[in-house]
């Protein structure tokens, strides 16, 4: 058996993509509130949720290849386009604090019944055909490649993966450390409390 | 129906089982998780019927209209849809509603919600991925352009979240 298994079929996708679902909706990321509350800094969630699985899942596609069973190379691994990487990131930044979501999140308010889940979904659609219409003029300095293909972080800092790993893993112990207590700011204040009230109304 | 929804899982609970099934992912397809080559496959469809100028050749959605949706990740954001409504109806927290910033008004919420939508939608094409796409399943190769991506998010959310904090509250 070798990996990639490479089975793309719509049965693999349908399965996997209900995982992602499921476990977004549990975390509570098809609430906008919640999502949002991170970039406030009054919930840390999102952050822990994210970089949790990041470890997680870097930790286990590098073990593998540790242990001669993977090669990471196999798997899609992006390349960075200095402008497009950046700016593309600020831009999903902006929607979430604007309209509350990104776009996998906005789908998982949809399907809890949230309104304006669906309409930030159809807003990703009008941005889409907008990049379609300036793309010709963007192109060559958006997508503009820098470094090498599928560039790494332990080659980016001449570190070994175990390394780098271990950095993320103290960056998660030190941001998890330090907002403990787990408990989302807005619902111990009794102040903000009516705000709340006509959404579980 | 219960009355008040289940709670919600510990982040590090969620972020480990997220952090397995990606790792399925890559095992299986070879790729991670993404959400907006679907949205933007299907743009592509809609928009070739409506008005084929869009889908001309040499245009960006030229190519996206020719592979048609018959694509994993459309699949896989078709599972996404399943699992977000499974999980909402099992632990009680699926409610019609207009969610969002509690300060403002019900048309107000709308709008913002499209803004941040074409906003988010013109930088995932910018990006060649979204949250899911560049941010999580980028930064679980270990892939600079994840982090790259995940600190713009990250410092322009902090920068409009601070803007938009009246609004939530």
């Amino acid at each position: 058996m070798s990996f990639p298994l490479g089975y793309t079929g719509p049965v693999s996708g349908i399965i996997l993509g209900l995982i992602f679902g499921y476990i977004l909706e549990n975390a509570g990321f098809g609430s906008g509130c919640k999502l949002t509350a991170q970039l406030r800094f009054k919930d840390w969630a999102v952050f822990k949720v994210m970089f949790t699985a990041i470890l997680v899942s870097a930790g286990g596609l590098y073990l593998l290849q540790g242990l001669g069973l993977i090669a990471v190379d196999n798997m899609f691994i992006p390349s960075v386009m200095l402008w497009g990487t950046t700016l593309g990131g600020v831009g999903i930044g902006i929607g979430m604090a604007v309209g509350g979501y990104c776009p996998g999140t906005s789908i998982v308010a949809l399907m809890s019944g949230k309104i304006d889940g669906l309409l930030f979904l159809l807003g990703i659609g009008i941005g889409t055909l907008g990049f379609n219409s300036v793309f010709s003029s963007i192109e060559s300095w958006a997508w503009k490649q820098t470094g090498p293909d599928g560039l790494t972080l332990p080659q980016l800092l001449h570190l070994p993966a175990w390394a780098v790993w271990g950095l993320l893993f103290a960056i998660l112990v030190i941001v998890g450390y330090l907002t403990r207590t787990g408990t989302p700011v807005h619902k111990a204040s009794n102040k903000s409390s009516g705000a709340f009230a006509p959404q579980n109304s | 129906m219960r009355n008040s929804p289940r709670p919600l899982w510990n982040p590090y609970v969620a972020g480990v089982l997220l952090g397995l099934g990606l790792l399925a992912t890559f095992l299986v397809t070879g790729n991670g998780y993404g959400v907006t080559g679907a949205t933007t496959l299907a743009t592509a469809a809609v928009a070739g019927k409506v008005d084929p100028n869009t889908v001309a050749a040499h245009t960006y959605l030229h190519n996206l209209f020719e592979v048609g949706l018959n694509r994993w990740v459309v699949w896989e954001v078709v599972g996404l849809a399943i699992g977000g409504l499974i999980g909402s109806v099992l632990a009680g927290r699926f409610k019609l509603q207009i969610d969002g910033p509690t300060q403002a008004g019900r048309s107000l919420r709308l709008i913002l919600a499209v803004i941040g939508g074409i906003v988010a939608g013109f930088g995932a094409r910018l990006a060649l991925g979204c949250t899911s796409g560049m941010g999580l399943s980028g930064s679980a190769t270990l892939a600079a352009a994840g982090f790259l991506f995940l600190i713009g998010f990250f410092i322009a959310g902090a920068v409009f979240g601070q803007l938009t904090k009246g609004l939530w509250k």
